[in-house]
């Protein structure tokens, strides 16, 4: 170092804290500094202590997505919009997939908008340890909120995006018939899982080998065409249906499009498939997650 | 006094291919197991190094703890822990109170964002609530100085406010435990001076601070207290002046040379050892002191045990603040062949009025190159030192100019210089 004579400090910064402000002191935390644990666990308690950080996380990316309003929400309209036409000209009116009772804009609508947050959110999750690096090799905090908030932030595109679909049922005039419609969020939850535990997964490996972000785009080409986006899941033969649920998101789509058109009532036995993987990978991801997590700011 | 920081027995362990050629592709892990579960290719040997080995210590709430030592001997591996960046491999410690660390400051600063919202941001990412904030905000936009830029975004910002308005939010974290590590304190020496004038401030409140520094007079000046690390080890703890004062005494009498009796205390792995270092003269003469304008040679012997992957030796030259001039390695055609066991020389010339001035000390390596990541099978940190002196009479960067010159290296250029008009 070049100085080492000192000088009073010019300001004072630390100033005592008046009485009544002594509430918004924060705690005295005893914290225990232990080697990485060899069972990976959940802990729920930090998560809870940190949940502002999380909420601080997805505003800071909302915020810089909308910054230019406009450009913002037109890209997050304009994507699934496209996306749909194209869909309804190539597999609608060229090759004429069957589409059950619902007429077929709708019914891709309906399958354009959970494929496009899920694909977002694999995405962003799958990156979220690597562009945050200044983050995780200079300050701790529960690394499993930057996938978290990474999956959380594409439910905001989703709801720009919603209208499209609202259009498309105005338009068709397939409207929700049952209480179903309340069962909507509920599969939107279920791609949350699953985009999870990939998510977990793949920011894990992305963090350890630096061309996995180059393999993702492979399998998020093949996803929506085993997902059932573009035609309706029913309508192809049964033993094939039941391989499609393997795919958790195959379950989001049917059951989306059952509570919001109205479609046949899924196959609860495939329904069932679908959430054991999502659970499953949710489990898996989080583990794996979980003990790699005190090893990331030596390896990345 | 309640204790604010205690270790029990802290150990590190990295391994060395985790520390060099973790991030790597998938693809070259796929193929290297594939290779290995056929039988093609022999286990990758695991070098293993403790950072840390049983460190335990622990400083009272308002003390002032110094710790001093070479690098690589563990004294950031320590704030790593301290801070929680990275996990121990055995061992646990205590902290009790926040932490601050001054590493942090300006992380996760996003240049879209306003400066009203980065400090909402950065504040969360310290470790403070929401209402905390809310109620500094005033505070920090008041010492940033910059209040009318407030809500322009930071990408606008000059890289002065930009340090000043991450700093005042770091400074406003009123941690009860501060961590600093004055090597990695970026910034210029206004910024330095204010954290160490923060550290001062600290010391009057009754708050804790451990303190990482290569500077002895700052270390005998701020801590009541000093520890020494060599190899990941507490050598000493006790009395800064004195801790201070037989660092200092071993450290040079490392001096200009070094060498190992034995392989068992050589540095080293079962592929080759270090067997000494010495700075030479153009005659081959070692040497202390050397003059600017004359090449000085950095000598490694080395012995190589068993027939293995080709093997280079590797140097790094640091200048008189410790800051890494230059790194140097052998690429010779030769060093394609596999290597025979034997003992070698391999002496690295660095030509003539390079170096700067004063003291300069070499990290010397012993490596195999397993594309593109570098293994180094023997190393020492701060091997040898010596003392590059100008004698101002002469042909070299300084020509008659006498006053203190910056810079890592001092190059003599070539000047061409031409009357254009």
């Amino acid at each position: 170092m070049t100085q080492t004579k000192l000088e009073p400090p010019r300001e004072r910064i630390v100033e005592e804290p008046h009485r009544d402000e002594a509430h918004l002191q924060p705690e005295r935390r005893t914290t225990v500094i232990r080697p990485a644990t060899r069972w990976p666990h959940l802990d729920l308690r930090e998560l809870w202590h940190y949940r502002e950080l999380l909420f601080r996380l997805v505003w800071r990316d909302v915020v810089v997505r909308y910054k230019q309003t406009f450009l913002g929400v037109t890209w997050a309209l304009l994507v699934p919009a496209l996306t749909t036409t194209v869909y309804v000209i190539v597999f609608g009116k060229f090759a004429k997939f069957p589409h059950g009772n619902t007429s077929y804009p709708s019914l891709v609508a309906a399958g354009v908008i959970p494929m496009q947050y899920f694909v977002s959110a694999l995405i962003g999750s799958s990156m979220s340890l690597v562009s945050n690096l200044p983050l995780v090799t200079k300050v701790y905090f529960p690394r499993i909120l930057l996938p978290l908030a990474a999956v959380v932030v594409p439910l905001f595109d989703l709801a720009v995006a919603l209208p499209v679909l609202l259009v498309l049922m105005a338009v068709y005039n397939t409207w929700p018939d049952s209480a179903a419609v309340f069962l909507a969020p509920a599969f939107l939850g279920l791609a949350v899982i699953t985009a999870l535990g990939i998510g977990f997964l793949l920011s894990t490996f992305t963090a350890r080998w630096r061309d996995v972000p180059y393999m993702l785009p492979v399998f998020l080409q093949v996803l929506p065409l085993v997902s059932g986006v573009m035609y309706a899941l029913n309508e192809i033969p049964k033993k094939w249906q039941w391989l499609f649920s393997l795919n958790p998101m195959a379950g989001v789509i049917a059951g989306w499009r059952w509570a919001i058109l109205g479609e046949a009532e899924p196959n609860w036995g495939q329904m069932t498939v679908s959430v054991s993987v999502a659970i499953l990978f949710f489990v898996l991801g989080l583990a794996v997650f979980r003990s790699f997590e005190p090893r990331f700011a030596d390896t990345i | 006094m309640p204790v604010a920081i205690e270790t029990q027995e802290l150990s590190k362990r990295y391994r060395l291919g985790q520390m060099q050629a973790a991030y790597g592709t998938l693809r070259d892990s796929m193929t290297r197991t594939a290779a290995r579960l056929a039988g093609r290719v022999q286990p990758h040997e695991r070098q293993e190094i403790w950072a840390l080995r049983d460190v335990s210590f622990s400083v009272r709430e308002g003390g002032v703890l110094g710790v001093i030592g070479r690098n690589g001997a563990g004294k950031s591996t320590l704030l790593k822990i301290l801070t929680r960046i990275t996990a121990p491999t055995t061992g646990r410690a205590i902290i009790r109170g926040r932490v601050g660390s001054l590493l942090e400051v300006g992380t996760g600063f996003n240049p879209e964002l306003t400066g009203r919202e980065n400090v909402f941001l950065n504040g969360s990412i310290l470790g403070m609530k929401r209402r905390e904030i809310q109620h500094k905000l005033g505070d920090i936009v008041e010492f940033s100085g910059i209040e009318k830029f407030i809500d322009t975004p930071v990408k606008r910002y000059s890289s002065g406010m930009y340090v000043r308005l991450a700093f005042s939010v770091a400074a406003h974290l009123e941690p009860e435990i501060l961590l600093v590590d004055e090597v990695l304190a970026v910034g210029d020496a206004e910024f330095q001076q204010r954290c160490l004038g923060r550290m001062e401030d600290f010391s009057g409140t009754g708050r804790t601070v451990l303190f990482v520094s290569h500077n002895m007079q700052t270390i005998n000046q701020l801590c009541d207290r000093a520890i020494w690390l060599d190899g990941g080890t507490i050598v000493e703890d006790g009395e800064p002046s004195e801790v201070v004062t037989h660092y200092l005494h071993t450290t040079h009498s490392s001096g200009s040379s070094i060498s190992w009796p034995d392989d068992e205390s050589s540095p080293g792995d079962d592929l080759a050892r270090l067997l000494s270092v010495r700075t030479i003269d153009e005659e081959g003469h070692a040497v202390e002191t050397i003059d600017v304008r004359d090449a000085v040679g950095i000598e490694i012997r080395f012995r190589v045990l068993r027939r293995g992957p080709p093997l280079f030796a590797k140097i790094r030259v640091r200048d008189r603040r410790g800051d890494i001039a230059f790194n140097a390695m052998d690429i010779e055609p030769h060093r394609q062949e596999s290597s025979m066991p034997g003992v070698y020389r391999a002496t690295a010339w660095i030509q003539p009025n390079l170096l700067q001035e004063g003291t300069t000390t070499v990290d010397v390596a012993v490596c195999t190159l397993n594309a593109p990541k570098l293994h180094q099978r023997a190393q020492r940190y701060e091997a040898v030192a010596f003392t590059v002196f100008d004698s101002g009479d002469g042909y070299s960067a300084r020509g008659r100019f006498t006053g203190p010159m910056s810079g890592v290296v001092r190059p003599l250029l070539e000047w061409s210089v031409e009357r254009v008009d």
